[in-house]
C-alpha cells in the first residue's frame, strides 16, 4: 500500500544533490528535516505563519511548509549552512551576532535567509523597507528592534564597499 | 508644567561603582551561543535523532468537561508500526501532589494535583488523554484515529466567579473549586476613603496569554546501557527529573535530563511538558522516542498566562496624595492548580504597586474552571494588577487635572520606605527615577497631521522581584575547573533560554580569572553532570547562578594569588589578574603568567577546581491568609513611556514611540540586557493590543498564529531603551534581574496613553481596534445625552 503512495524526488540541496522517496502530500519543509536532515530550517508552525522554515528555492526566498517536496522536484534549495561561504550572508551572520540580534535563534535561520534576499535584490533599503521585508518572520525574543540594526548595517557597509570596491559585495548564485 | 525632581542616593552608589574598573563586564558583547545560533549548528531538542527512533502523539480530549466512560485502544495496537498505546492504567504514578519544581517542603497551600493521563473526569480541552508511540509520525497519527474514546459530556464550569459560587460545577473530583486566597491588611480603608476628596472605581479585566516561542514544545528520550532514562528535552527546568521519577516509579537517579538550548521559554515551558509522555514510551518500548508538539498542540496543551478580573478603588486627597485603595482580585486558575497559588501570592504583593499608601486591602482568590489551565508567563502575576493599578493612578491624576509625572512623583516608593506588605526597601527605590528619565525622553506631543490620527502619551510604572520567593530556600551551584594549559571548563545546571544565560556566567569567569571568553568552555542543564543551579524562571538566573560562579571564580582566584605570593614574594592583596598574568601593578617586575601559577598548584597539589553554592536569604513559610513580611528578596523597578496614534475611524491603535527605562543594578552585558528590555516590551505590548487567546465555553477558538497575533516586524517601533545602573542588586557586581520586569508596566502605559489621545479609558484587554472603537462610539453618545 504506501509504496504506491510514493513519489521519487530529487533536489539539489546547498549544492548537492539528493534523492529519496517521498509522500505525495510531503510538504519541502518534512522532507528536509526527516529525510535529508538538513535540521537548520525550522518547523514553528507548519501552516505559513512564523517563518522559521524559510529557505531559497530556485533563487527565491519561500517558506518550505507551505511547498509541496514534488513542486520542488529537480530544483535547487539553499539554507543557511549552505551558504556559510557566501559574503553577504557571512557580513549577516557577523551583524546578527554583535548588534545583539539573536536571543533564542529559532528564528534567526529564516531571518538570515530572508535578510539576504532583500539585501541582494534592493543593496540598500531604508529600515521601514527592512521591517517590510522581515514582516513574514516571526520573533518572540528581541522585539525586532535589533534584528533591523543588524540588517541595515549590511546594508550600510555594502553600500561603502561598492563605492570603494571593497568586500561586502552581493553575492550571486550559480 | 511638570517638575523634576532628582532623587539623592542613586549617585553614591553610582560612584563607589565606578571606582571599580571592568574588563569584560559591562560591554557589548556577542553572547557565546550567538555563533553557532547564526551559522545554524544549534542542536535544538527536535533536531535530535537517534538510530531506531521511534515517533510519538498524545491524544487530546476533544471536550472541556466530560466523563471517559470507556476507551477502546484495540484497533490501535493492531496497526503495523505501532509499538505502544499507552492510557491512565499504564501510568505507575498517574495522580501526584506535585510541589511543582520546588525541592523545598512548602506545605499543602503551593501544592496541587499533577496528572499524566486524564482518568475518568476531564477537565479541560486538549488535556492528554492516550500516548501512541509509532515507527513514524504518519502511523502514531492514524493510531490515534483508532482510539475509541466514548465521552459523555458534562455541563462545566467556564468563569471563575461562576465556580466559586455555592453549588458550582466541580471541577475536580473532590477538592473544591477554590486554589488559593490571600489578602493584604494595612491601616483603615474606610476611614481611608472617608479622608479622600475623590475616589477612582473600577473594574479590569485581563485575557489569557500564550507565551508564543517559535520552537514548540519537544524532546526525545532513550533507555541507556545502564538503564538510566535519559530525557533530552526543551525545558526551563531540568530538576523535573524528580516528578518523572515519581511518575515512572524509579529511584531519582535513574532519571537523567538534558536541557537544550531552547527556542524561547518565557515561563511556558517551566512545567513539565513531553518529559512524563517521553520517560513512560521509552520504558514500555525500549527505542529512543521522539515527541513534538505542532503549533496547534501547543497553544492547546500548556499553561496560559491567567485571566484576571480586578474590583480597584482608589482615594486620593485634593493635591493627589493617596490615601486608599481597595482592590479584590479572581483569577482563572483553568483546570489544574500547577503554578496558580504562587502566582497568585505574587499578585497580592503587587496589588498595591510601588506606592505609599496609608490604608490598604487586598482579597485575591483563585478558581478552578474547565479552561485551559494557567500557570507562569513572563510577569508571573505582576503584570495583571499592574494593569489595573497603573490605570487607576492615570484616572486620578486626570480627575485631579495633574500630570502623570507628578501624581506618580508624589506617591511612589523610596529608599525606606515599605510595601503594604511590610517589606521595607533597604536599598534604592528607582521608581521616580525612571519615570522622570522616560517621560523626559518622551519629548512632547506632536500635531496630528491627519484629523483621523489622535496622538496620545502614556506613562505607566512598576515593580517585580527577582528571585524566588524567599520561603523556597532557593540556592544555586557552579563548578569550575582549571585546565593545565589555561584554559577553563565551567559546569553549570543552568537552562538559557536565549537571554544569555550561560553566556554571562562566562563572562563572570572571564573578569575574575583574567582568561578570555575564548579558552572558557561551559557546559549546561544535564542533571547528571551539571550541578543544579535550579529553575530558569522567577527572573532568578543571573542573581543566583551568577552569585554561585562568582564566588567559585573567586575561591580559585585565591588560590591561584596565594600561590603567586609565593612564587614572587609579593602579598596576594597586592596582585592583580588580567590578560592571563598575575602582576603586582605597583611593581610590573613582579609577574607571572597564569600557566605558571597552574602548573605550580597542580605539582604542589592544590586543587584547580572548585564548587560553590550561592543561597538566597530565607524566610518562613506563611501561615496566614494574610501575607505580611519579606516575601522576596528584591525587586527590579522600571517604567514605560509610550506615544500611541489611535485612528478615530477605526480604532486602529499605533504604537509611535516606546521608551523603557529600567534600573538594573549593574549591566553584565549591555547587550543582552537591551535585548530583554526591548523584548519584553514588545512581548506584552501584543498582551495590551492584538494577542487574545479566545476561550468560549472551554473551546479555544484561536487556535494558531493566524488567529493569535504576536507583533511582527512592521507593528513594532523602535524599543528606546534607558539603563538605569545603580549598583544596588543582590547579583553579581550589584546587578539585578531584567527579564520578567521588562514585560511589566507597558501595557496599561498604551491604554494611559490610549486615554490620552481619545479620552476613553480601556478596561478590558486587550485594547483592540473594535473595543476601541465602541468605546469611543459610547463616549459620544453619553456627552449628546
Ligand atoms: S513553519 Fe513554515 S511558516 Fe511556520
Ligand atoms: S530570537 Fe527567539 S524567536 Fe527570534
Amino acid at each position: 500500500m504506501e509504496l504506491q503512495n510514493e513519489i521519487t524526488v530529487s533536489v539539489r540541496i546547498n549544492g548537492t544533490q539528493f534523492t529519496a522517496a517521498a509522500a505525495p502530500e510531503e510538504s519541502l519543509l518534512e522532507f528536509l528535516r526527516t529525510r535529508a536532515m538538513v535540521m537548520d530550517v525550522k518547523c514553528g508552525c507548519n501552516k505559513g505563519d512564523c517563518g522559521t522554515c524559510t529557505l531559497i528555492l530556485d533563487g527565491q526566498p519561500v517558506k518550505s511548509c507551505l511547498v509541496l517536496v514534488a513542486q520542488a522536484n529537480s530544483k535547487e534549495v539553499w539554507t543557511v549552512k549552505g551558504m556559510a561561504l557566501d559574503p553577504l550572508m557571512q557580513a549577516l551572520q557577523e551583524s546578527f551576532a554583535t548588534h545583539g540580534a539573536i536571543q533564542c535563534g529559532f528564528c534567526t535561520p529564516g531571518m538570515l535567509v530572508t535578510a539576504r534576499s532583500l539585501l541582494a535584490d534592493c543593496p540598500q533599503p531604508d529600515r521601514a523597507a527592512i521591517k517590510e521585508a522581515l514582516s513574514g518572520n516571526l520573533c518572540r525574543c528581541t522585539g525586532y528592534k535589533k534584528i533591523v540594526d543588524a540588517v541595515a548595517a549590511v546594508a550600510a557597509c555594502q553600500a561603502s564597499a561598492r563605492v570603494q570596491g571593497g568586500r561586502c559585495r552581493v553575492w550571486k548564485q550559480q | 508644567m511638570e517638575t523634576t525632581v532628582v532623587d539623592e542616593g542613586l549617585t553614591k552608589i553610582d560612584a563607589c561603582h565606578k571606582a571599580q574598573e571592568t574588563t569584560i563586564i559591562g560591554k557589548r558583547r556577542p553572547k557565546i551561543d550567538a555563533w553557532p545560533k547564526a551559522k545554524g549548528t544549534t542542536i535544538y531538542a527536535d533536531d535530535f535523532t537517534m538510530p531506531g527512533m521511534l515517533h510519538a502523539k498524545v491524544l487530546r480530549s476533544k471536550y472541556p468537561a466530560a466523563m471517559i466512560l470507556a476507551i477502546d485502544t484495540g484497533k490501535a495496537e493492531a496497526l503495523p508500526g505501532v509499538h505502544a498505546v499507552l492510557t491512565c492504567k499504564d501510568v505507575p504514578n498517574n495522580n501526584l501532589r506535585a510541589k511543582f519544581g520546588q525541592s523545598t517542603d512548602v506545605g499543602s497551600n503551593f501544592e496541587g494535583l499533577y496528572r499524566v493521563l486524564a482518568e475518568s473526569k476531564v477537565r479541560f480541552m486538549g488535556e492528554a488523554v492516550a500516548l501512541v508511540a509509532a515507527e513514524s509520525l504518519k502511523i502514531a497519527e492514524e493510531a490515534l484515529d483508532l482510539i475509541k474514546v466514548d465521552y459523555e459530556p458534562l455541563p462545566g464550569v467556564f468563569d471563575p466567579i461562576e465556580a466559586l459560587k455555592p453549588g458550582a460545577y466541580r471541577v475536580g473530583e473532590s477538592e473544591s473549586n477554590v486554589v488559593s486566597r490571600f489578602k493584604v491588611r494595612k491601616g483603615d480603608v474606610e476611614a481611608g476613603f472617608a479622608a479622600a476628596d475623590v475616589i477612582v472605581e473600577n473594574t479590569y479585566r485581563v485575557p489569557f496569554g500564550d507565551h508564543a516561542y517559535l520552537e514548540p514544545e519537544s524532546g526525545v528520550a532513550w533507555v541507556d546501557e545502564d538503564e538510566v532514562i535519559n530525557i533530552r528535552v526543551s525545558t526551563q527546568v531540568i530538576e523535573h527529573f524528580r516528578t518523572v521519577a515519581e511518575v515512572v516509579g524509579l529511584p531519582q537517579n535513574r532519571i537523567r535530563v538534558i536541557g537544550t538550548w531552547l527556542g524561547g521559554g518565557f515561563g511556558g515551558k517551566e512545567d513539565i511538558t513531553v518529559e512524563s509522555f517521553l520517560a513512560l514510551l521509552t520504558l514500555k518500548t525500549g527505542r529512543p522516542v521522539k515527541l513534538t508538539y505542532t503549533r496547534e498542540e501547543s497553544l492547546l496543551a500548556h499553561g496560559k498566562r491567567h485571566p484576571y478580573i480586578m474590583k480597584y478603588k482608589t482615594g486620593a486627597t485634593r493635591d493627589g496624595r493617596l490615601v486608599a485603595l481597595e482592590a479584590e482580585l479572581i483569577s482563572d486558575a483553568g483546570a489544574y492548580t500547577y503554578l496558580t497559588p504562587w502566582i497568585l501570592l505574587y499578585s497580592t504583593v503587587n496589588a498595591a504597586g510601588p506606592y505609599n499608601i496609608p490604608n490598604v486591602k487586598v482579597d485575591t482568590v483563585s478558581a478552578l474552571t474547565n479552561n485551559p489551565f494557567t500557570s507562569a508567563n513572563r510577569g508571573f502575576g505582576a503584570v495583571q494588577p499592574n494593569v489595573a493599578y497603573e490605570s487607576q493612578i492615570d484616572e486620578l491624576a486626570r480627575v485631579l487635572g495633574m500630570g502623570p509625572l507628578t501624581i506618580r512623583q508624589k506617591n511612589c516608593l523610596r529608599q525606606g520606605d515599605s510595601l503594604a506588605t511590610n517589606f521595607k526597601f533597604d536599598r534604592y527605590v528607582a521608581v521616580a527615577e525612571a519615570a522622570e528619565k522616560a517621560w523626559q525622553a518622551l519629548g512632547p506631543v506632536p500635531e496630528s497631521q491627519d484629523k483621523n490620527i489622535r496622538i496620545g502619551h502614556g506613562l505607566a510604572v512598576g515593580m517585580m522581584s527577582y528571585g524566588r520567593l524567599t520561603f523556597l530556600h532557593d540556592s544555586s551551584r557552579c563548578f569550575i575547573k582549571l585546565e593545565l594549559d589555561g584554559s577553563v571548563v565551567v559546569r553549570c545546571g543552568v537552562q538559557d533560554l536565549g537571554g544569555g544565560q550561560a553566556s554571562t556566567l562566562c563572562e563572570i569567569v572571564s573578569e575574575e580569572l583574567g582568561i578570555p571568553l575564548e579558552k572558557i568552555k561551559i557546559y549546561i542543564a544535564d542533571t547528571a553532570l551539571t550541578p543544579l543551579a535550579g529553575t530558569t524562571t522567577a527572573t532568578r538566573m543571573l542573581y543566583m547562578s551568577g552569585n554561585a560562579t562568582l564566588k567559585t571564580a573567586r575561591e580559585l582566584k585565591q588560590r591561584l594569588l596565594t600561590k603567586a605570593e609565593a612564587m614572587l614574594g609579593a602579598r596576594a592583596a597586592d596582585l592583580q589578574i588580567a590578560n592571563e598574568c598575575i602582576v603586582n601593578p605597583v611593581d610590573p617586575e613582579q609577574q607571572i603568567t597564569l600557566k605558571e601559577a597552574i602548573d605550580a598548584c597542580a605539582t604542589d597539589g592544590i586543587e584547580l577546581f572548585y564548587e560553590g553554592q550561592f543561597n538566597a536569604p530565607f524566610t518562613e513559610v506563611p501561615t496566614s491568609e494574610i501575607i505580611s513580611g519579606p516575601t522576596f528578596a528584591d525587586f527590579t523597578f522600571g517604567c514605560h513611556a509610550v506615544e500611541v496614534a489611535v485612528d478615530v475611524d477605526t480604532g486602529a491603535v499605533d504604537v509611535r514611540k516606546l521608551i523603557a527605562c529600567f534600573d538594573v543594578g549593574k549591566a553584565i552585558n549591555v547587550l543582552n540586557v537591551e535585548g530583554q528590555l526591548e523584548g519584553g516590551a514588545i512581548y506584552n505590548m501584543g498582551y495590551a493590543l492584538t494577542e487574545d487567546l479566545i476561550v468560549e465555553k472551554g473551546y479555544l477558538k484561536t487556535p494558531s498564529f493566524s488567529e493569535y497575533l504576536i507583533a511582527t516586524s512592521v507593528d513594532v517601533p523602535d524599543v528606546e531603551t534607558i539603563m538605569i545602573e545603580s549598583g544596588a542588586g543582590l547579583g553579581p557586581y550589584g546587578a539585578k534581574g531584567v527579564g520578567e520586569p521588562a514585560d511589566n508596566s507597558i501595557a496599561p502605559a498604551i491604554l494611559n496613553a490610549i486615554c490620552d489621545a481619545v479620552g476613553v479609558r480601556i478596561t478590558t484587554m486587550p485594547a483592540t481596534p473594535e473595543r476601541v472603537f465602541w468605546a469611543m462610539q459610547e463616549q459620544q453618545q453619553k456627552s449628546r445625552q
